[in-house]
């Protein structure tokens, strides 16, 4: 694995290796240091031309626990704001030699763009409405560390899954997982001919029950604004998930942030079904995955289990 | 220099005698083997092969095996100039178009200033009888700026040589303005060429919505985006009883709205692009800027109903809408590209290798496609025939090549045909009885001498 751009380029087992290793270095998070030195001497660059509160940092706290160098990019703080190109950004940023690049933008294809630029691995962290590849490992991550395996598992993803990077890369994962995925929204939101993507389409929640876990994307407030649905009210009237709607069988998440009251209820959101705090933490450790399997797995043949107290077994 | 319309720099004219070439015209009949002598840039003699013997002075081009067809005619380019040179000029243009075989082009006016006003038009016909290679028509735009708000001035303009009108790049959007131009057409003439697309269906779309869109998360522009505009503008022209030809099509439906709107005995033409004939949506998954271009590659069941458009006379002509644009400008993200592709050097080439040798389409059908867009602008059609100014494009049919492999005779490289192997190479181009293009393959092969 070159670089991580698309939950298409990943078999099965390319994902189950990537989790595996996350599983490992969970362990590490849970110790009072939680620093191992396998990317030691390496520069990872964070470029995010959009806003990001929870990828980015948890982009650099990967990048940090695994003691690679970091320099974090902001656009508001760049020359891209006056008016470089990605090119060129990318050229002058390749003369630092970074070992990996994690890029955000807010256009589909920027990765991979970048990706034909750069010696560098790149790792998308979330191109426009495209793809948002890290966020689906960590979902599936944190599901397999719940219910152990996807096989069979019903998946309800609801809501704005138009303009949802993460309901993408989502649907790619879990179907790969062997999930089912169902996606329901507003008519408005749900984009035409996602069902080749191997999901099915319900308008309406009514059969919501038979999900085993209820996926729910953020809305945005802009979208009334655009006129996709008619009022906040109609929508959460129709399509919040609140404690009436989620029944005890089902888990909930959201990849945050989660606007309050409006896709989420406050009573689902701090009920004991709710797997978003998880999310979050899976976030790190997945990323120091996905940042080891790029820099140092494949070159090192590392054994799948990484001990991180051995430090030849990660160097190399 | 000017014919009929068409502006170029003019050349000496050409003293060729093209020796055993298959010979094939639609329109005349012809089709066999046969030579062909030109002299003095009008194409003086017909024979059988072997009959025809080289004057002297006259270059004689053995071309046994190779295709000579009548000179292409392209009613759809973006030339950039003026004020987008950095793209393409009349000179690099029209250089694409010879390399393609063309031997006529019209240039559309949404440029730099716009072609909006006689004194640019007069300008850029100056221009043209200094660089192009080729002879060129020009357009004038509809609307004032391409804004849609106030008429150009459009009885001088035609005055000034505009072959017709388009805001091309842009729709006319309100319906009321459009049945005025075309009111007016009774007083100017000329044909109006529009580009159909509802904003309101369209507005912030990169590509065709479908499956692939979907995928992408790329804002899709449905079919429909087109086609309610198709058969809108092809109601007030039947109303209006006007002359309105319908740019680069791409959906089924709208394929469908001309035939119905032909068939009430509209005034009404259309013309497809070899994009939309050879391509889909599905390239567009790779992300590449090379596919991104405005009507979008559409679903492939859209491409065949252009394709059985074109077979039963509902799509008129293929047009190429060459759009240049510099390396710098596609290298951005897809939804930052700006819409465009080239298509003068790969027009015959693409719609050849992909629907004429698979036998889809009859290589007869494919080069009477590529000459009615004279017709549609009034525009002579060229013919080979005797006593018609040479206009030919001599073509070998069984040599391949590798598009971009050599670089382009266009100033930009944004071809969404870029590395594809295509077979039917152009070896000469004659455009109004000048030599417009000579593939380094062609060489003279012997001068005729005094016997």
């Amino acid at each position: 694995m070159k670089h991580l751009l698309s939950i298409d380029d990943l078999a099965r087992a390319d994902i189950e290796r990537v989790l595996d290793r996350a599983a490992s270095f969970a362990e590490v998070a849970g110790r009072e240091i939680k620093k191992v030195p396998a990317l030691r001497g390496r520069t990872v660059v964070n470029l995010f031309y959009e806003a990001s509160t929870r990828t980015s940092s948890s982009f650099e706290l990967a990048a940090k626990r695994l003691s690679a160098d970091l320099v974090s990019i902001r656009a508001a703080t760049s020359s891209v704001t006056k008016g470089e190109s990605l090119k060129d950004t990318i050229t002058t940023l390749t003369a630092y030699d970074p070992a990996a690049i994690v890029i955000r933008s807010p256009h589909a294809g920027a990765a991979q763009l970048v990706a034909g630029w750069t010696d560098a691995a790149v790792v998308n962290a979330g191109d426009g409405k495209h793809e948002h590849p890290t966020q689906a490992l960590l979902d599936v991550y944190t599901l397999r560390q719940r219910l152990g395996s996807l096989d069979g598992v019903k998946i309800w993803i609801v809501g704005d899954v138009l303009h949802s990077r993460v309901a993408r890369s989502d649907i790619l994962a879990f179907t790969r997982m062997g999930a089912q995925v169902t996606l329901s929204g507003p008519p408005t939101l749900i984009p035409r001919g996602i069902e080749a993507l191997g999901c099915t389409v319900e308008p309406t929640l009514d059969r919501l029950p038979e999900a085993d876990v209820v996926y729910v994307l953020r809305m945005q407030r802009e979208r009334m604004e655009e006129a996709y649905v008619p009022s906040l009210r109609e929508y959460a009237a129709r399509y919040q998930i609140n404690a009436e709607r989620l029944q005890p069988h089902q888990l909930l998440m959201h990849p945050g942030p989660v606007n309050r009251g409006v896709e989420l209820s406050g009573d689902a959101i701090d009920s004991p079904q709710a797997l978003i705090a998880q999310q979050v933490e899976a976030g790190v450790v997945v990323r120091m995955a996905v940042l080891y399997e790029l820099l140092a797995g494949a070159n090192s043949r590392a054994p799948l289990s990484v001990n991180p107290n051995v430090e030849s077994a990660v160097a190399a | 220099m000017s014919v009929k319309g068409l502006y170029f720099r003019g050349g000496r004219p050409a003293e060729l005698l093209i020796r055993g070439a298959h010979l094939l015209d639609p329109r005349t009949g012809l089709d066999g083997p046969g030579d062909l002598l030109v002299r003095d840039g009008e194409i003086a003699e017909l024979g059988a092969p072997g009959a025809l013997a080289a004057p002297e002075g006259v270059e004689t081009i053995e071309a046994e095996g190779q295709h000579l067809f009548p000179g292409f005619v392209d009613p759809h380019v973006h030339f950039r100039t003026p004020g987008q040179e950095h793209k393409e000029d009349l000179a690099t243009g029209t250089a694409a178009a010879a390399a393609g075989g063309f031997t006529a082009v019209i240039a559309m006016p949404n440029t730099s200033p716009t072609i909006d006003d006689a004194s640019v038009l007069r300008a850029l016909r100056e221009a043209a009888e200094l660089q192009a290679r080729v002879p060129v028509g020009f357009l004038a735009a509809i609307t004032r700026g391409l804004k849609g708000d106030d008429l150009t001035e459009m009885a001088e303009l035609r005055d000034a040589g505009a072959l017709g009108f388009t805001d091309d790049g842009r729709p006319v959007v309100v319906a009321g303005m459009l049945r005025k131009a075309l009111q007016y057409q009774r007083l100017a003439g000329g044909v109006l060429g529009l580009h159909e697309e509802d904003p309101s269906l369209s507005n912030g779309c990169v590509m065709h919505e479908g499956a692939v869109s979907a995928r992408l998360g790329l804002a899709g522009y449905p079919s429909i985006g087109e086609s309610t505009i198709v058969a809108r503008d092809a109601a007030i022209a039947a109303f209006e009883g006007g002359r309105m030809h319908f740019q680069h099509l791409s959906a089924a439906e709208s394929v469908e709205a001309l035939a119905y709107w032909k068939g009430r005995g509209a005034q009404v033409t259309g013309e497809a692009s070899p994009h939309h004939l050879t391509l889909t949506h599905e390239a567009v998954l790779s992300l590449d800027t090379r596919f991104k271009m405005n009507p979008p590659l559409r679903a492939e069941s859209d491409r065949q109903a252009l394709i059985a458009g074109l077979k039963d006379g509902t799509i008129d002509c293929i047009a190429t809408d060459h759009a240049p644009h510099a390396a710098h400008e596609k290298e951005v993200p897809f939804e930052e590209a700006p819409n465009g592709v080239t298509g003068l050097e790969t027009s015959f080439a693409s719609i050849y290798t992909e629907l004429v040798k698979p036998g889809i389409v009859p290589l007869a059908l494919l080069v009477e496609k590529l000459t009615s867009g004279a017709a549609l602008f009034d525009l002579c059609t060229p013919k080979i025939e005797v006593g018609s100014p040479a206009n030919l494009a001599l073509v070998d049919l069984r040599e391949q090549w590798v598009v971009g492999e050599h670089g382009y005779a266009s100033r930009s490289a944004n071809s969404c045909f870029h590395g594809r192997a295509f077979d039917g190479v152009v070896k000469l181009t004659v455009a109004a009885g000048t030599i417009a293009h000579r593939h380094p393959s062609t060489t003279p092969a012997t001068t005729g001498v005094t016997a």
